[in-house]
């Protein structure tokens, strides 16, 4: 089961999240064409690649964003919206680092 | 006992303690601590088990937990590996798919067919005449199979269990034991699993004495635990490991894992190699070593390397006469331990592969080999064979990784020919490979190697290790344990027979012959070979058969076992009870505070999202339908009361809150007053329905939302995205627990609340659809007219913990006006009657507004909300279904429609019906449908397919049907 990294909470098991699709960026309603709102509204990237998603830490209502490598399945980073961070984040440790964080 | 050697230090077999069972219906004696096999084994007893599909007899092989030719059953269980299994007092068992019992079996005549039962015959006969089938695959369903589930068998939970730790490590050989104090050392919590009921892996059997320091080391840090019998089955995730033990499931948490779970000792692939008697040499040392048993009388080893000739020594400190040593080398073995054998008087036949094994007579068991010489083709000469008498086979020619953990994992393997084996090549985070499964045999590089791993592991987890690459003992190419002898492994360990059953899968009773047809026909591709011969899919899932099913096609292709590839590792690496996966079908369940007040009233419950609520009350022997339409006739001639605690309840505040609605919601919020409530349209960005409710205005920078008891969560947690997203300042509060509600409606209802309320309910001052802030029944609460059941009617929010106290406040205060709870069904039939949609059951996943009758919530001329430019999209197109009312006379006697049955033009699906009542307030059966536009004129006939097939006739009506002027919501 994987372990997510909430920036809220620190790393959680998956089971407590909910995801929220991708991330996208919304075209200006008032001047984009109808097929630039439909493929806005129902056209998903399937590229192979790093994603930016919506996932939801459903104990604490937190919303945040993961980049994640749809190939190999693994979190390349979290934050929250709007405050992408400079560098990525290292994978989860186990208890002792975490023990040392504190 | 005929077989029991004298007491040896370490067995694990404990002499004070006899026990006796039943096998096949006779009577044996063991000692606790034995297995069934070995039980019998040292009881004389050769034959086991009979064979999957040949029904050929069947001894010991792995001794290993691989022994899946001996499965008994008995006691309610089947499939029990009498291989591990412990003997207990009182136990009786029979092996497994026999016809008659186990020594006179009728189906071992099978194989005399076998001729007729070529690789993948089942794909190809009996398919005509097509009535065959069934009988043949009856009749082969009855031959080949393993234990009978018996349907009597009480099933019962088995516990789960979470566990955490830093590092796991899998295996206690050397390595792991190794390993395991490495990591301990640097502070870390280690969890150290193995399969087998003691620690020391190979060290109980091969090396016997050697790592004695470490396993006290273990014991002594406070730092580890040791978990035996516990199999790591699973390897999933960012280091979550389902152990597996016969009582339970762990799920269990790592930091990091090393894996140092060894081998499986490799079978070699000559005529009868599956006689009883033929076991590997790892078999006949376990058995000396952990139970004392003499595994044959005069014995034969087949050797490639050391460790055969560590076995051969092994079985002649046993008492076993060795009557030769079989060495596949023609340069034999260099070492030490070859003069050794020398020196014990045993035979050696350098250059020489067993090519024949017999039985003895008529008996099911071994009775003598033929050693071939082998040319240097590694091709056995039949000319020039020796054959010698035994009643016992120790081959030792080589081993395969356990590696199940590593490739699931995600490791990858490659070939490492210095030692012969599949070795991890690249590692996943976090997860490390020690000792035999990543290469290293000599017991003291195993521990160096299990350091490594446990060090890299300490360094993984953030602790200061000085470069633990230095302990580094994996082999590579040119550099040879012994200099010139080779590796423990023999890479093609197989020898052609004319009329060979030359087994590769002792599983599926697959032998040499089938690969090469399989080969012939086409599947020269391993995942494809697999699944043609369904080698690797038996019981063991192929731990003696997949490796050599590897070697066998990459040399009928000519290729290199890397060009090969290997068959998929999938978890579980070993059999789990179901009983240890099933869940315990846990479902959050939500009772508002009022539900014991229901239940006393009589309350049928429904489920509604996670929530029960009362479905409606039973009042004495009144029908379900009767009841429902009294609750709802009680609402509009009276007064009635329901728990609307389910719903959605969010506060949304702060100086952007009305903005923020309004982008959110279909509506106008901006210019709402304060002190008054709307209605309030969700729709997603496709333009689909996905939830109303009220939104009131309880201050300038204060709005209280309400949302459907299903789509509560979900709403809030789009309502905090969208509010991220926008960047705006508005705060959430979900308040659905903390607060609850109950709706009082009907014409009283003013009556009823005036005396517990300070909040002036005069029309002018509290009209329709006003929200005001009070004290009710001495609790603070929010109350808001709405029109939903389209009656007088007050909405009151309030804390959750007041919730009996108000309610019974409601119930005493309305007695005289004749107050009565209402439940869901007649809160639906009046929402009916007053042509109020339910969102979800009127409207589906992709109904929008426009079809559903709902632009009067579509805000004119607003610049944004979720949705809106999808709408005007869908506004270009042409509309293709709308939501109308319709009637059946009044004297109607059905068949009656129900929800979802279609509404049929000319033999066509033009719509379905979405709600219905037989009864209602209008007089007549009425209800909610979809048809096509050109049918939705009021007065129009359409057809409503019912149950059976039949035809009925309805009207569209206009809606409301009940009250079209709104005045009884609005006094």
């Amino acid at each position: 089961m994987k372990i997510i990294h909430c920036p809220i909470n620190g790393p959680r098991p998956i089971q407590e999240f909910a995801y929220g699709g991708e991330v996208r960026e919304m075209p200006t309603p008032g001047s984009c064409s109808d097929e630039q709102w439909a493929d806005y509204v129902f056209n998903r990237k399937g590229e192979p690649g790093i994603k930016r998603e919506w996932w939801y830490h459903l104990a604490s209502g937190a919303w945040f964003v993961a980049e994640r490598d749809v190939v190999t399945d693994t979190f390349v980073r979290t934050y929250l919206y709007g405050e992408e961070p400079a560098t990525a984040p290292g994978p989860w440790k186990g208890r002792a680092s975490d023990e040392e964080a504190r | 006992m005929s077989g029991r050697l004298p007491q040896r230090a370490g067995e694990w077999i404990d002499r004070s303690k006899p026990v006796e069972f039943r096998f096949e219906g006779q009577a044996f004696r063991g000692f606790s601590g034995d297995t069934i096999s070995t039980a019998l084994w040292a009881s004389g007893v050769r034959l086991l088990g009979r064979s999957f599909k040949y029904h050929r007899p069947r001894g010991i092989f792995s001794l290993a937990n691989h022994d899946v030719s001996v499965l008994v059953e008995g006691g309610g269980r089947t499939n029990i590996r009498a291989d591990i299994e412990p003997i207990a007092p009182g136990m009786d068992v029979k092996a497994v798919n026999t016809s008659g019992g186990l020594w006179s079996d009728r189906l071992r005549f099978t194989e005399t067919f076998s001729k007729f039962m070529p690789v993948g015959f089942y794909y190809k006969a009996f398919h005509r005449p097509r009535w065959l089938f069934p009988i043949a695959e009856r009749a082969m369903r009855r031959v080949a199979g393993l234990g009978k589930i018996s349907p009597s068998s009480v099933f019962g939970h088995s516990p789960k269990r979470y566990d955490f730790c830093d590092v796991l490590v899998v295996g206690t050989g050397p390595a792991g034991l190794s390993a395991a104090v490495a990591a301990a050392e640097q502070g870390l919590d280690v969890l150290l699993v193995d399969e087998q009921p003691r620690i020391g892996g190979s060290l109980l059997y091969q090396h016997v004495g050697a790592g004695r320091e470490l396993m006290e080391k273990v014991a002594a840090l406070p730092n580890v635990r040791v978990l035996t019998g516990t199999t790591a089955t699973g390897y999933y995730a960012d280091h979550w490991v389902a152990l597996v033990d016969s009582r339970k499931l762990t799920k269990l948490r790592a930091g990091a894992v090393v894996v140092a779970t060894g081998v499986h000792e490799q079978p070699s692939v000559f005529h009868g190699n599956d006689i009883p008697g033929v076991m590997l040499g790892s078999a006949a040392q376990r058995l000396i070593h952990l139970y004392a048993v003499q595994p044959m009388r005069r014995g034969v080893v087949l050797a490639c390397g050391a460790d055969g000739y560590r076995v051969a020594l092994d079985l002649h400190g046993a008492g076993v006469e060795v009557a030769a040593l079989a060495d596949l080398r023609v340069g034999g073995e260099p070492g030490d331990i070859g003069k050794r054998v020398l020196e014990a008087g045993i035979p050696v036949h350098r250059g020489h592969c067993v090519y024949e094994a017999h039985r003895a007579g008529d008996k099911p068991s071994l009775g003598a080999v033929v050693l071939a010489k082998l040319n240097e083709q590694n091709e056995p000469d039949a000319q020039r064979t020796v054959k010698i008498d035994c009643d016992g086979l120790a081959v030792s020619v080589g081993y395969a990784p356990a590696g199940a953990l590593l490739y699931q994992a995600g490791a990858k393997f490659g070939y490492e020919s210095a030692v012969e084996q599949l070795i991890p090549r690249t590692l996943p985070s976090g997860v490390f490979a020690a000792g035999r499964v990543n290469g290293v045999y000599a017991p003291e590089e195993k521990i160096a190697d299990g350091r490594r791993a446990g060090l890299e592991a300490a360094k993984f987890l953030g602790k200061e290790v000085a470069d633990p690459a230095r302990w580094n003992r994996r082999a590579s190419e040119g550099d040879l344990e012994g200099g010139t002898s080779g590796g423990p492994t023999h890479p093609y360990p197989v020898y052609a027979h004319r009329q060979g059953k030359n087994f590769i899968d002792l599983d599926e009773d697959l032998h040499l012959a089938d690969f090469v047809n399989a080969h012939q026909e086409g599947f020269d591709n391993i995942e494809l070979m697999k699944r043609y011969s369904t080698v690797g899919m038996g019981a063991s899932q192929g731990k003696h058969a997949n490796m050599l099913a590897v070697r066998v096609l990459a040399k009928l292709n000519g290729a290199t076992v890397d060009q090969t590839g290997t068959t998929t590792s999938r978890p579980f690496y070993h059999p789990v009870p179901l009983g240890h996966l099933a869940g315990r079908r846990f479902h959050p369940l939500r009772r508002t505070p009022m539900h014991a007040l229901h239940e006393r009233a009589g309350a049928h419950f429904m489920h509604v999202g996670a929530w029960l609520r009362p479905e409606y009350y039973q009042v004495g022997h009144q029908s379900r339908e009767e009841s429902i339409f009294a609750e709802a006739k009680n609402v509009r001639d009276h007064v009635g009361l329901i728990d609307v605690g389910t719903l959605g309840k969010i506060q949304v505040c702060g100086p952007e809150a009305a903005a923020f609605l309004e982008r959110l919601y279909t509506g106008r919020f901006t210019t709402q007053k304060v002190g008054l409530g709307r209605y309030a349209l969700a729709l997603d960005e496709s333009g689909v329905v996905i939830d109303d409710g009220l939104v009131g205005r309880f201050a300038e920078d204060m709005f209280y939302v309400t949302t459907t008891t299903s789509a509560s969560d979900a709403m809030y947690r789009e309502m905090q995205r969208w509010a991220l997203i926008w960047k705006m300042k508005v705060l959430l509060a979900n308040a659905t627990g903390r607060l609850t509600a109950v709706n009082l409606v009907g014409p009283a209802s003013r009556s009823v609340l005036a005396g517990l309320t300070d909040i002036d309910l005069t029309p002018a001052s509290f009209p329709y659809l006003a929200v005001r802030r009070g004290m009710v029944c001495g609790v603070a609460a929010r109350v808001m007219r709405v029109g939903f059941v389209g009656e007088l009617g007050y909405e009151i929010h309030f804390r959750a913990d007041a919730g009996v106290h108000v309610w019974r406040a409601l119930i005493d205060a309305g007695r005289r006006a004749g107050i009565r709870p209402f439940g869901v069904e007649a809160q639906r039939l009046l929402r009916l009657e007053k042509g109020h949609l339910i969102v979800s059951q009127d409207t589906d996943a992709l109904t929008n507004p426009i079809e559903a009758g709902l632009e009067f919530a579509l805000g004119k001329g607003k610049d944004f909300y979720v949705g809106q430019r999808s709408l005007e999209i869908l506004r270009k197109q042409e509309l293709m279904r709308k939501l109308v009312g319709f009637t059946l006379p009044a004297d109607f006697k059905g068949p009656w429609p129900e929800e979802c049955h279609l509404v049929i033009e000319n033999g066509r699906i033009a719509g379905r019906v979405t709600s219905f009542a037989r009864r209602s307030n209008v007089g007549q059966p009425i209800g909610l449908a979809f048809v096509t536009p050109d049918r939705a004129a009021p007065g129009t006939r359409f057809s409503i397919r019912v149950e059976g097939g039949k035809m009925i006739e309805a009207t569209v009506a206009k809606l409301p049907f009940y009250d079209p002027q709104g005045v009884r919501q609005k006094p």
